[in-house]
């Protein structure tokens, strides 16, 4: 608030607050000719009768007008001015949101100090991860972790980052990064769809899907060069991948962008970029175990 | 040209100054005895006992009547009621009210006079009152007197006793809402939580300066329900009335005498003497009454002493004072009484359904709607939903989940849920079809979760999107 706005709400109460104590004061009594139990007030034949309210309810009055001046002293609503007392909604939110922590952290205490598998074995343990899930992880990775396109899903055994307890860990803790750079100028746009046919056929699915036995040989080793040159020291030769780069396998059939032809060329022509927001800080680490804790006991039925 | 508008002289009127705001007369209320003040005795004795006894009882191991506002569970006796239940709170509140207005229409202000706990408390306050300072005419001269020790004694005799009632009614109704037993403990051991504790002095103050100080003032300027009853009345309703037909010319006289120029009334005051709200009930009906009869037992032992008739003052109606008949009767076939019978016996049969139709286990089924395109493998389709079961036991359940849908859709995972004693699960299941066997865009399907004894449903769709 700029110091005329501050001025002007300044202003404004102390003017209605003054003149609402002269109102109150003003008409506390009034002068009437008459002695016959009314007003003197007639409006259209109608006559007031005098009916005092209680002394008391005019006290009352008084109590709130200085509980509004106390009020404006130790509260912020003066303008720019904050209030004796410090309160302010942000700090308000704050103390709640410690609480909650506090609360939380004290009912969870059973929890503390296990290791991820441990907590993974508890149902316990799992119901609440799952409530955590829900609430943190649900809005990417579906409410039972299914996933959706070019967000993992998180209830099979097939990992991008790595599927073991600290793995897991680390991804929701410190987030992860992919990079899949874009390969169209690199690779020249006409032999795009050859590398996109090799890939296909590393995996047995998406090979018959994509009817590649259809597709020209000299075409699949144009592809295989290309792919030996430029894929191989993320990919690996037989394309399974390296979790320690987030390289996802092309061997399985398992597509975060689809595993159509066409959707694979778009992936490695365009480029990916496949984000997870670190959590540290967020979630405390307590929670982060709980969350992987049933991220782990998903892929445990499979 | 004489047409002079004529010269009219005025003399300056009295000017007098009028306060709009008035200092409370205090009420000096004179004891009676009799038939209406016995009815008041009898039926506020029985609740005042529940009211006092009703926290302290036990029901299974836990307090049989508790409204737990925290937790947001109301406890009574077997029944417990949770927010997804909170109809039945407001049908409760219906009822009470529509209870309310026909018993104003067909009986008038009963609840004022006779269970409103402003007017129980009071008359608990002023039988103290009455104890430590004595009759009407004794307390007026001790409120007159110079301060003297016994003056002195008197009063904080009476507000030591007023506050200790207060507080006991505080505490009580804190009970109600908070355990009881360790409130009491708290209180025994003086380590009450700033949050009970204040709630506690709350209404301690809070029953103290209504009873005690108050009154007639809470009736008059404070309460909604004693200004907008005038709606329930009709000229068939009973009304505390003086008979004027009757009793004027008012004045005294000798002891069981009639002179022939005066009708009943004696004119002893006792009837204004007697009033808790300081009415004179013979200038007819006021919104000041509260329809508590002590003016009817006040004058009434009066007419015995003279040997008259009683019921110069009585329970009767407009009808039966304007038409002057004494055997009036009260007729009960009239549209406000007829209309709030009818609401009042719809809204009863509703609650009682309600009540008895409480479930024990809830389902609810929310579709996801979130990422149609799941990753599922080539040539199936699936759907997700969240099942949010609530489970209203205090014991724990063992639940299993089935689908009744075409063949085709199978429910993927776990079937089996344990829910612990009143918990809330959230549980996200999924449906899987392969594609071509799905047949229609939206199908209906229905969940269904078991106990082992009883099945409970819901409905959901299930929706074939290819990507």
């Amino acid at each position: 608030m700029t110091g005329f706005w501050s001025a002007w709400v300044i202003g404004l109460t102390i003017i209605t607050l003054i003149l609402l104590v002269w109102l109150l004061f003003a008409t506390r009594k009034i002068k009437v000719e008459r002695d016959d139990n009314t007003t003197g007030h007639v409006y259209d034949g109608i006559v007031e009768e005098d009916n005092p309210l209680p002394a008391w309810w005019f006290n009352m009055f008084v109590l709130t007008m200085i509980f509004g001046v106390g009020y404006l002293i130790a509260y912020p609503g003066m303008g720019s001015f904050q209030g004796m007392l410090g309160w302010s909604s942000a700090n308000e939110h704050d103390r709640r949101a410690q609480e909650l922590e506090e609360s939380f952290a004290s009912s969870i205490s059973e929890f503390h100090g296990l290791g991820v598998e441990q907590l993974a074995a508890n149902d316990r343990a799992v119901n609440m991860g799952r409530r955590l899930f829900s609430t943190n992880c649900s809005v990417c990775h579906g409410s039972a972790g299914q996933g959706g396109f070019g967000f993992p899903k998180l209830d099979d055994n097939d990992w991008q980052w790595g599927g073991s307890p600290d793995q897991i860990v680390h991804s929701i803790a410190k987030g992860r990064q992919a990079m899949m750079i874009a390969w169209k100028d690199i690779l020249g746009p006409q032999n795009l769809p050859l590398v996109a046919s090799y890939v296909a056929s590393l995996s047995e699915g998406a090979a018959a899907r994509n009817n590649i036995s259809s597709v020209a040989p000299a075409d699949l080793a144009k592809g295989k060069d290309l792919y030996m040159k430029n894929c191989v020291a993320c990919h690996g030769a037989d394309g399974s991948g390296n979790q320690l780069l987030g390289a996802p396998a092309l061997n399985d059939d398992i597509w975060l962008y689809g595993g159509s032809l066409s959707e694979i060329q778009v992936s490695f022509s365009a480029g990916r970029n496949g984000q997870m927001p670190a959590h540290q800080g967020l979630l405390s680490d307590d929670k982060i175990n709980l969350i992987a804790a049933y991220v782990l006991s998903l892929s445990a039925d499979q | 040209m004489n047409d002079k508008i004529p010269l009219q002289e005025w003399a300056p009127a009295e000017v007098e100054e009028l306060d709009l705001y008035e200092k409370r007369e205090k009420i000096y209320t004179r004891k009676i005895e009799g038939f209406f003040q016995k009815i008041r005795q009898y039926s506020g004795w029985p609740l005042l006992l529940g009211y006092f006894v009703l926290p302290w009882l036990q029901w299974d191991d836990r307090q049989a009547v508790l409204f737990d506002l925290p937790a947001r569970k109301f406890y009574i006796f077997g029944l417990t009621i949770w927010p997804q239940d909170l109809s039945i709170l407001a049908l409760l509140l219906i009822i009470a009210a529509f209870g309310l207005f026909l018993v104003t229409t067909v009986a008038g202000r009963v609840w004022c006079g006779y269970t409103c706990p402003q007017t129980v408390w009071t008359a608990i306050f002023m039988w103290i009152e009455q104890k430590v300072e004595g009759t009407r005419n004794q307390r007026i001269k001790l409120d007159k007197q110079e301060w003297s020790l016994q003056k002195l004694a008197k009063k904080s005799a009476k507000h030591g006793m007023w506050l200790w009632v207060a507080f006991s009614t505080g505490f009580t109704f804190v009970g109600y809402f908070t355990p009881v037993y360790e409130l009491g403990w708290q209180v025994y051991s003086f380590s009450m939580p700033l949050t009970p504790l204040s709630w506690v002095v709350f209404f301690t103050l809070a029953t103290y300066i209504n009873a005690g100080w108050m009154r007639e003032q809470v009736c008059r300027h404070m309460c909604p329900y004693a200004r907008f009853q005038s709606v329930m009345f009709d000229p068939e309703t009973l009304i505390v009335s003086y008979n004027p037909n009757r009793g004027e010319p008012r004045g005294s006289r000798k002891k069981g005498t009639q002179p022939s120029d005066l009708g009943a009334c004696v004119d002893c005051q006792l009837c204004v003497q007697v009033c808790p709200t300081g009415i004179d009930i013979r200038d007819g009906l006021q919104y000041e009454c509260i329809a508590c009869a002590l003016c009817i037992d006040a004058c009434d032992s009066i007419m015995e002493k003279m040997n008259y008739p009683k019921g110069l003052i009585s329970y009767t109606t407009e009808n039966a004072i304007k038409t002057n008949t004494v055997e009036h009767g009260v007729k009960l076939l009239r549209p406000k009484v007829l209309v709030y019978s009818t609401v009042l016996c719809v809204m009863a049969s509703v609650f009682a359904w309600r009540v008895f139709s409480i479930e024990s286990l809830e389902l609810n089924v929310l579709r996801d709607r979130q990422a149609v395109n799941a990753a599922v493998a080539p040539g199936m389709v699936e759907n997700r939903y969240t099942l949010k079961i609530v489970n209203k036991n205090d014991e724990s359940k063992l639940i299993s989940l089935s689908l009744d849908a075409p063949e085709a859709l199978q429910l993927v995972g776990a079937k089996q849920i344990e829910l612990q004693p009143a918990e809330v699960v959230s549980f996200p299941v999924r449906v899987q079809a392969p594609i071509e066997q799905v047949t229609g865009l939206v199908l209906p399907i229905v969940f269904v979760i078991s106990d082992g004894n009883r099945q409970y449903t819901h409905e959901s769709r299930f929706i074939r999107s290819e990507r």
